[in-house]
């Protein structure tokens, strides 16, 4: 879903988080997807992914544009009828992750040197080859962008981002989430997942 | 007892209180076409067989715009589907009930280029309110529930719903319609923030140049009784779009008339002076604002909407109500009859600027000789048929904006005419969905030669079903509008517009059976009227008027308000370099 190619950031336009919790079924992240196409508003990344509620999807999307034409794609958003929840994040305080996986060529005399690059930013290691290594690593945009723009240099074999997924700091939820999100924890569920006591 | 998905859908409609189908069958939806046979669904279901899909829509559109009930449209996969994007899209702009069932292929033949497939939920994505595609037999009561709930609440809207064939082939337990509707995602707000409404009082005390600006959502929400009060105590005067015609009386003196393009002057001018814009269910289309970064500078405005996104999309708004407008507008009413202020005796001057525009720039046309003026036909049209209290619709062009200045069409819900998409061949179909709801009515469709020409093959739909709809031409043997463009903004040069080679409009009528009229004098239009709307069964009247006359006042496209031009003015130069 990322259309943006290159790792290079960034227009003068703020950046918008904004985060939807949908119903998880067939053809609606088309329909997200087709909104903000129709619209022509440039998308940074669309993440998905299931909440603890099966029937609900989370998406975390990013946009660049002015307040004002973002503020109009967040009411076309919560127009449509899939959509349980919108929330633009602009001006919370969140914490936000992404992954980016790099493969990066590795001649023998600059194996060490990227290896410290992965080591200063925390990175891992998750595949060797004679000539190459993949990298992960996860972090804030920022972060991720500097990381590949050192190992741009060396040269990219292939790069995939996951996009970025958000999630508000405290005990604060952006906007009320489902009813069924704040029921008392089903213990018999979630044993397992939760610790006790 | 189980029942298979096509018998379960349509005692699912006869429980939603669907009392009229337009359609047309086709293989895919053969299954669900064969239980309409069934006596208990005949006796509650009428199917009108549209001669094209396209009609079918605007059909439902009419039949919701002037009964409130949702409108129901039956189609076959693939080719029936597709022909029902126009209809969907129009139904959208103008936020018309309507719920549109097609067939698809069965499921397991989805995506491989089945025979007649069309992926329709992904064409309709964006000219519906919402779509759906079944995919269980179950499933049917449900979301026909939920269709006709979405389609109705809220900002009306079109629905669509996608049936395969093995789903309504499937067989089901039917346990009734579901009294319980439960869509986690849509809520519509239909209650003010009172805060809000607080604010707006706020602001109609101190204004001196008030003006209301209604749209088509007064009559979305039938806020016609709220906003007759809240004008009788205020004395604000009011304008309405297009789609807002017929919510307010015309016979009241602070009714001004249409704003926009081709609104009179003194409406127009009254947008661009007031102080205080009260905007009702209206939504600022570039037909009405002209150029906006010229628009709504010298006042402030309220604004109110049941749609959110309708607000602030272009222009300003410095006190937002999101709501529905019958609900807000009475909320509003209790706070306003707590002001203490003789309103009247402050608008004085305000008025007596509208009343001097009125005068120096009425409504007028040049002097009319052997040939009928559009606008004289126009005039007689109202005059002959006012006291039948009729139905109008009309198609696009010149001959819609001449009857939306001159057909003062008095009550709420008696006027269909396609706003947002501007669909030519909009008005005949719609007449005849207005004419299926009230059939004992007149139903008047004020077409032009051009928009005829789109679904004129309705006319032996009108003639099985009884639909005594009367078509009056404005015969200009132009795509007259286009024209008019072409006159004042490409020099002169007509391209493609010109209708003369054209059907004889009386041979038409006569060949589907019906009456056929004309009028070629000015003297002959009054009585073939009278004639045409006193004979039964449907009539063409077919009105030769002047060829080239041009609707004004006329707002330049792309052009500011002030910019408007009336009858006789001179085209400024800058016009002739092509539209901006
Ligand atoms: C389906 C469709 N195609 C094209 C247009 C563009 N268009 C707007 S007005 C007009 C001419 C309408 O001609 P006619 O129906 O004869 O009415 P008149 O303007 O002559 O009164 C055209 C072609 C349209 N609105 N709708």
């Amino acid at each position: 879903m990322r259309e943006r190619t290159k790792a290079i950031p960034k227009e003068a336009k703020a950046r918008h988080i904004i985060t939807l919790l949908v119903e998880n079924h067939a053809g609606v992240l088309a329909r997200v997807a087709a909104l903000i196409a129709a619209k022509g508003y440039n998308i940074d990344s669309l993440t998905v992914g299931e909440t603890v509620d099966p029937s609900i999807s989370r998406m975390t999307l990013v946009v660049r544009g002015d307040d004002s034409v973002v503020e109009q794609a967040v009411k076309q958003l919560n127009r449509l009828i899939d959509v349980i929840r919108v929330t633009d994040l602009t001006g919370e305080e969140f914490v936000e992750r992404e992954l980016v996986l790099v493969k990066v060529k590795a001649k023998p005399e600059a194996k060490a040197e990227i290896l410290r690059i992965a080591d200063i930013f925390r990175a891992k290691v998750v595949d060797v080859a004679p000539f190459s290594y993949m990298l992960e690593l996860t972090g804030a945009e920022d972060k991720l962008n500097a990381f590949v723009e050192l190992l741009r240099p060396y040269g990219i074999q292939e790069f995939a981002r996951t996009g970025m997924t958000v999630m508000t700091r405290g005990n604060k939820t952006p906007g009320k989430q489902t009813e069924e999100m704040w029921k008392e924890p089903d213990t018999k569920k979630v044993v397992g997942l939760v610790e006790k006591g | 007892m189980k029942l298979t998905g096509s018998e379960i859908l349509l005692r699912s409609l006869v429980e939603e209180g669907v009392d009229t189908i337009f359609g047309h069958p086709g293989g895919v939806i053969l299954h669900t076409y064969d239980v309409l046979t069934d006596p208990a669904v005949a006796s509650k279901i009428r199917h009108i067989l549209c001669r094209h899909e396209q009609g079918a829509t605007h059909a439902a559109e009419g039949y919701y715009k002037a009964s409130g009930k949702v409108g129901t449209v039956m189609v076959t996969s693939g080719p029936g589907a597709c022909n029902t994007v126009t209809g969907l899209t129009d139904a959208l702009l103008d936020s018309m009930a309507i719920v549109v069932f097609t067939g698809q292929v069965p499921t397991t033949a989805m995506g491989c280029d089945a025979f007649q497939e069309a992926d329709v939920v992904g064409t309709t994505r964006t000219c519906t309110k919402h779509n759906f595609l079944i995919l269980k037999t179950e499933d049917i009561p449900r979301i026909v529930k939920e269709a006709y709930h979405i389609a109705r609440s809220g900002r009306p809207g079109p629905v669509l719903v996608d049936l395969p064939k093995n789903v309504v082939m499937g067989r089901a337990e039917y346990h009734g319609h579901p009294q319980e509707l439960h869509i986690r995602g849509y809520k519509p707000t239909l209650q003010g923030h009172a805060g809000q409404i607080k604010r707006a009082v706020e602001l109609m005390k101190t204004a001196r140049r008030p003006l209301i600006y209604g749209g088509g959502g007064i009559i979305h929400s039938e806020a016609y009784e709220e906003l007759r009060e809240l004008v009788a105590v205020t004395r604000i005067p009011v304008a309405l779009t297009l789609m807002g015609l017929g919510a307010f009386d015309t016979s009241d003196p602070l009714w001004l008339g249409m704003v926009g393009m081709h609104g009179p002057y003194w409406s127009n001018m009254a947008m661009i002076h007031c102080d205080l814009m009260i905007a009702i269910g209206s939504r600022f289309d570039d037909r009405v604002t002209g150029k906006l970064s010229e628009f709504g500078k010298q006042c402030k405005i309220i604004h109110i909407d049941i749609d959110p996104t309708s607000i602030r999309k272009t222009v300003h708004v410095d006190v937002p109500i999101v709501g529905d407008v019958k609900q807000v507008l009475g909320e509003l009413n209790k706070e306003v009859r707590q002001v203490e202020r003789h309103w009247a005796s402050d608008f004085g001057e305000w008025y007596a600027q509208i009343a001097e525009w009125k005068a120096k720039h009425p409504l007028r046309y040049g002097p009319m000789l052997d040939v009928i003026k559009p606008q004289y036909a126009i005039d007689m049209i109202f005059e002959v048929s006012e006291r039948m209290n009729p139905i109008v619709a009309t198609g696009v062009g010149q001959h819609q904006m001449w009857a939306a200045q001159r057909y003062r069409g008095r009550r709420p819900r008696r006027w269909l005419t396609s706003g947002g998409l501007g669909t030519m061949g909009y008005g005949f179909p719609a007449a005849m969905g207005a004419q299926a709801a009230f059939p004992g009515d007149l139903v008047i469709c004020i077409d032009g030669d051009g928009s005829f020409q789109m679904t004129n093959q309705d006319l032996i739909t009108c003639v099985e079903n009884n639909l005594p709809v009367k078509v009056v031409i404005i015969n200009n043997g132009y795509l007259g509008m286009v024209r008019q463009w072409q006159e004042l903004f490409y020099n002169r040069r007509y391209s493609q517009v010109d209708l003369t080679i054209q059907p004889d409009f009386v041979k038409l009528a006569e060949a589907y059976g019906v009456i056929g009229l004309r009028a070629r004098r000015p003297d002959e239009v009054k009585p073939v009227l009278e004639q045409a709307f006193t004979t039964p069964g449907p009539v063409i009247v077919d009105i030769v008027t002047e060829r080239e006359e041009n609707c004004f006042p006329m707002i330049p496209p792309g052009g500011a308000i002030k910019e408007i031009l009336d009858y006789g003015d001179p085209i400024p130069e800058k016009l002739f370099q092509g539209l901006r």
